[in-house]
């Protein structure tokens, strides 16, 4: 085999597993995104029934309740709009009335919000950063006002 | 006093570091051996300097100095001392000091084993070095300085994060610095190769081991790190794709690839130019982790403090060093000779095989990591890629990685058999069909683990192909292969152990479809059976520890009526940050593991449970061990000392001149 040739098989598998990497990206990024909303945005969006988002906020001061079937309900708030939240399963240690969250899931016909996972994503402040600049968007929360301890 | 003279060593440590980042690089351009000679000592001398720095923080925080706001901000006199110590390192400022005291130990360590090198390498090498330590030393001073005094000393600190406050987390960082910045070793090789104009299969020698050390290092941190989320996050996740996590895997695959094409370089004295160019991305690779960690534009428990000052530094600093080594390796790579011709099929061929595989498995985690950030930064919008996200594109990419990997191993070097080496592997290909089958009918089950397990099965056998044929080929006895086994070089068993470790760590991946998990409210008293075991919550009781109190879940676990193993799952309350973490239960059985985690009590005296059963979990982090050992092995091996012998030899052959 030539230099040549042994160059051109080289390049080519170079490029058919680009090609291979890029079409996987490609194909994953459509169908596995996953968009995050603030309340606000999200009663602007009206994203479609189903469709997999994260939704992020405060937890409502008193929207906190645990139905007998351990089902957990509570609200999302930054102080424009709330959004329900249904879910169920075990909540991060980190989860409190007051204070932020981040829900992934998908809105159901009746505009709950249907999560299965609560995410305990926060860095020391306690404040997860999406939740922060949706708070910040609303105009709500101002740099600042959580001085770190 | 001693924090002062900390802070004037650090100043010190940067005035060296600019001197050994100009004098012997002149040195070895104009020729002036006196210029190229300073470079080790004044490398130790920063080493020794920065060590005092990071020794006057430590005894700092060990003393809880709560005249220093870096001491305030992190600690507490309450806390435990591995916790004050080990909070050195768990804040911005500390963990760049740590950063910059591995980068001049790896200097040192170079200054030091590196008598064999060419004067002008090693003056080079050390020179580049110096110029990443000038960096960062600068950007510690100028940006987070850890020695910054308050005016008013308040009486008691504000305690570290309760996540980092775990013996895990204590070693962690230490060990994955020691890979990320070893890397730095081998871009600086790269960068001294590149000016110097001389880049062969002795280059490649010499970067080999400090890369060995490098991934070694790395490869254990990413497991501590795994681990350790695994057992205080609370949701029996050992991996999140995160993208702090991908930060660190995406250097361990440039560096795995970087490991096996310094082989071809060095063996066959080919490939250079793409050999130079991973030992510059592997280091890339670490400096944008470690921008996407410390500039505060991800946020997670790593994620210390953002400002914005801070994260536009350390991108000036990646700009300068990634585009820098670029257009030098523009400048220079275009004048390689070419190296030694090889067949496609051969151990060249496969090893160019996977380091194609490994390089585009890491171009879509890059994709996947940065993705999201441009887009935030483009249009606004808030998305995150996911499991899903590398599953379907990291997946499909390391499945022929680890079909070819013991085949592989069994080519010839130049011109290889691919017939011949299937069949070298064809015990290991039975096995993995056998183990398919046999699991399929046992456990029927998702067929992805059945598949996997299979391959696994085969990857580990398969690791060992080669070894057992150089051993036992020609139907050897026993001693025969004995004395053979003393023979062949250490470095066939290191890679035989190290992939056989990517074998079993895939296993560990593979069981988790198999495993089980009940979410439920658990009265004191009450049994739930999970996985074949029955666990008993015995009763939930308050204790106080040394800085937080606790809630603790005394459960049973027992199988078949016996008394398996006793389990203390708890939530911490750490009351100087008001937060809490929980701590799971969790008790290894075999190579699986029963894991309980607690939550919140509810209303009825009943408390939220979380129980796994995970068969075979304790494999990932095993076989993460077997790959670090198997790189120890092949960096005990003897060819990487030859170069010192022959320094030897030399001496001893230039003593009589000087009699004369």
């Amino acid at each position: 085999m030539t230099r040549k040739q042994r160059r051109i098989t080289l390049i080519s598998s170079a490029l058919f597993a680009l090609a291979l990497a890029v079409g996987l990206m490609l194909v994953a990024l459509r169908d596995n995104i996953v968009f995050f909303y603030g309340p606000s945005e999200l009663a602007q969006k009206a994203p479609a029934v189903g469709k997999r988002l994260r939704i992020g906020g405060l937890v409502k001061e008193g929207s906190f309740s645990r139905q007998p079937d351990e089902t957990i309900r509570f609200k999302v708030t930054d102080a424009r709009q709330d959004v329900a939240v249904v879910y169920k399963g075990a909540l991060p240690d980190l989860f409190r009335e007051g204070q932020g969250v981040v829900a992934e899931g998908a809105l159901g016909q009746d505009g709950v919000f249907w999560a299965d996972t609560i995410l305990a994503k926060h860095d020391e402040r306690y404040m997860p950063r999406e939740v922060a600049d949706a708070l910040k968007k609303q105009g709500v929360w101002r740099e600042g006002d959580q001085k770190s301890p | 006093m001693i924090v002062e003279t900390g802070h004037y060593a650090l100043v010190l440590a940067l005035a060296l570091a600019l001197v050994n980042s100009v004098a012997p690089i002149c040195g070895s351009v104009s020729g002036d051996r006196r210029l190229m000679a300073i470079a080790p000592s004044v490398a130790l001398m920063g080493f020794a300097f920065t060590a005092y720095a990071f020794f006057a923080l430590t005894y700092a925080h060990v003393t809880s100095d709560f005249s220093l706001a870096n001491v305030v901000e992190n600690s507490h006199s309450a806390k435990p001392m591995i916790y004050k110590i080990s909070g050195v390192w768990g804040n911005h400022e500390g963990s760049m000091l740590l950063w910059v005291l591995v980068l001049s130990l790896f200097a040192a360590a170079v200054a030091l084993f590196s008598g064999s090198m060419p004067e002008d390498l090693r003056a080079n090498v050390l020179g580049v070095q110096s110029w990443i330590a000038a960096a960062f030393l600068l950007f510690i001073l100028l940006t987070s300085n850890p020695f910054a005094r308050l005016a008013e000393a308040p009486m008691e600190g504000a305690d570290l994060n309760p996540l980092l406050q775990d013996p895990g987390l204590a070693i962690h960082p230490p060990l994955l610095y020691l890979g990320y910045v070893g890397l730095s070793i081998t871009y600086s090789f790269a960068a001294a190769a590149l000016i110097s104009g001389r880049i062969d299969s002795v280059f490649a020698r010499f970067v080999r081991p400090w890369t060995l050390v490098a991934w070694i290092c790395l490869t254990l941190g990413i497991a501590m790190g795994s681990y350790w989320a695994y057992y205080t996050l609370g949701w029996g996740g050992f991996w999140f794709w995160d993208p702090v996590e991908n930060a660190s895997l995406m250097p361990w695959l440039a560096a795995t690839a970087l490991l096996h094409c310094t082989l071809v370089m060095e063996k066959r004295d080919a490939l250079k130019i793409w050999t130079i160019f991973l030992a510059i991305l592997a280091f890339s690779l670490s400096l944008l982790g470690t921008f996407l960690v410390r500039s505060g534009v991800l946020t997670s428990v790593h994620a210390f403090a953002s400002d914005p000052r801070r994260g536009i530094f350390i991108l000036a600093i990646l700009v300068v060093f990634i585009g820098g080594s670029l257009v030098l390796f523009a400048l220079r790579a275009g004048g390689l000779k070419q190296g030694g011709l090889f067949a496609p099929i051969s151990r060249e061929g496969a090893l160019v095989l996977n380091n194609l595989l490994l390089t585009t498995c890491c171009a879509t985690v890059f994709v996947g990591t940065l993705y999201p950030l441009a887009l935030e930064a483009l249009t606004g919008e808030k998305i995150s890629v996911g499991a899903p996200f590398f599953n379907l594109t990291f997946g499909p990419l390391f499945v022929p990685l680890f079909l070819l990997m013991p085949i592989g191993q069994c080519l010839a070097w130049k011109r290889g058999d691919l017939a011949g080496a299937a069949q070298r592997v064809f015990v290991a290909i039975a096995a993995g069909l056998a183990a398919m089958l046999a699991l399929a009918a046992w456990r029927g089950g998702p067929v992805a683990s059945v598949v996997l397990s299979g391959i696994a099965v085969y990857v580990i056998i398969g690791s060992f192909a080669d070894v057992w044929r150089r051993l036992f080929g020609g139907g050897a006895s026993f001693a025969a292969a004995g004395q053979r086994a003393l023979g062949l070089p250490r470095q066939a068993f290191g890679a035989a152990f190290a992939h056989a470790g990517i074998g079993v760590t895939l296993l560990g991946l593979a069981a988790t479809g198999w495993g089980a998990e009940k979410i439920i409210a658990m009265k004191p008293g009450e049994t739930v059976s999970v996985g074949g075991y029955d666990v008993t919550l015995d009763r939930v009781t308050p204790r106080a520890g040394p800085n937080y109190s606790e809630m603790v879940a005394a459960t049973t676990i027992r199988s078949g009526g016996n008394v398996v193993a006793r389990i203390e799952p708890a939530t911490r309350f750490y009351p100087a940050r008001r937060m809490s973490r929980s701590e799971a239960g969790i008790s290894t059985i075999g190579f699986g593991q029963v894991y309980m985690s607690i939550g919140e009590m509810t209303g009825n005296g009943a408390v939220n449970t979380r129980i796994f059963w995970k068969p075979l979990v304790a494999l990932i982090w095993i076989g993460a061990l077997l790959m670090a050992f198997g790189g120890g092995l092949s960096l005990s091996d003897r060819s990487f000392r030859i170069g010192v012998a022959r320094r030897a030899g030399k001496a001893r052959a230039g003593s009589p001149q000087l009699a004369e």
